[in-house]
């Protein structure tokens, strides 16, 4: 079953909704879930970078930035969607949430030599969707796959 | 260096070279040790020239870079050099979507990136 406009509802597609800690091994492994589902449904080397990548960002964004000052214990909420046409990610953390918007541009000239700051415009680089709940502790990501 | 070392250095006519041996720089544990075996580099050096090559390395994020930047500027803060080279030119894209091309002074090989510190 396929439909026209690019995000096809596979009815069986690859999926994970979990709540993960702040746990490097937690992280990996689920991150390596992600990736073989990415692979099995067949997305080219430069689409699975690009997952990997946003996937990576948004987490250490919610554990970072979402968490930051409430103590290490919070759990992040991650689900994933792996359809032949698109991957949908969403990370959800237990802060108070921010406005992306008001995230200094990392590449003006005046900010290029600050060490943080660039993971949502990486995320914005890469997937074809990025967009954060009102509160701002919700990221979903979306990538449509690209035409051959 | 010790044994759990993420990097291979060597120095070379006062350039001390640096090959990360991990594919994947993205978790801060990992960037945390690669930063502090890098700052005891260029503190034990008088001017540091360093050299970093990526050739082994297939991911990196944005912490990656933030830590770049801050060997960069200390490395600047003794007057030394900082150069990158052998990046996989996915890889490469990054640095230009941030623009950290414009900071850093990139060379495709590390023979051309050891020329330009002669």
């Amino acid at each position: 079953m396929s439909t026209s406009n690019g995000a096809n509802p596979d009815p069986h597609p690859d999926t994970a909704s979990v709540s993960l800690p702040h746990d490097r091994e937690r992280i990996d492994a689920l991150q390596a879930a992600l990736m073989e589902a990415v692979e099995r449904a067949g997305y080219p080397k430069p689409s699975r970078f690009a997952i990997k990548l946003a996937f990576e960002e948004a987490l250490m964004n919610a554990f970072h930035h979402g968490h930051e000052g409430l103590g290490d214990d919070l759990e992040v909420r991650v689900e994933y969607e792996v359809h032949p046409e698109v991957v949908v990610i969403r990370v959800e953390d237990q802060g108070p949430g921010f406005n992306p918007d008001k995230v200094p541009d990392p590449t003006l000239d005046e900010n290029l030599a600050l060490p943080s700051g660039r993971g949502i415009m990486l995320m914005r680089a890469y997937m074809t969707e990025v967009a954060h709940n009102a509160t701002g502790n919700r990221v979903e990501l979306k990538y449509i796959r690209p035409e051959d | 260096m010790a044994a759990d070392s993420r990097l291979r250095v060597k120095s070379i006519e006062g350039v001390t070279q640096v090959e990360f041996i991990d594919r994947n720089i993205l978790d801060e544990a990992n960037i945390q040790a690669i930063g502090d075996e890098i700052s005891v580099l260029i503190e034990e050096a008088d001017v540091p020239n360093l050299l970093l090559s990526f050739s082994n390395v297939d991911h990196l994020s944005s912490a990656a870079l933030g830590a770049l930047i801050t060997i960069n500027n200390k490395v600047k803060a003794k007057g030394g050099a900082l150069r990158l080279a052998n990046i996989d030119p996915q890889i490469y894209e990054v640095f230009m979507i941030t623009r950290l091309n414009k900071l850093f002074e990139i060379h495709e090989t590390t023979d051309d990136a050891l020329k330009a510190f002669a």
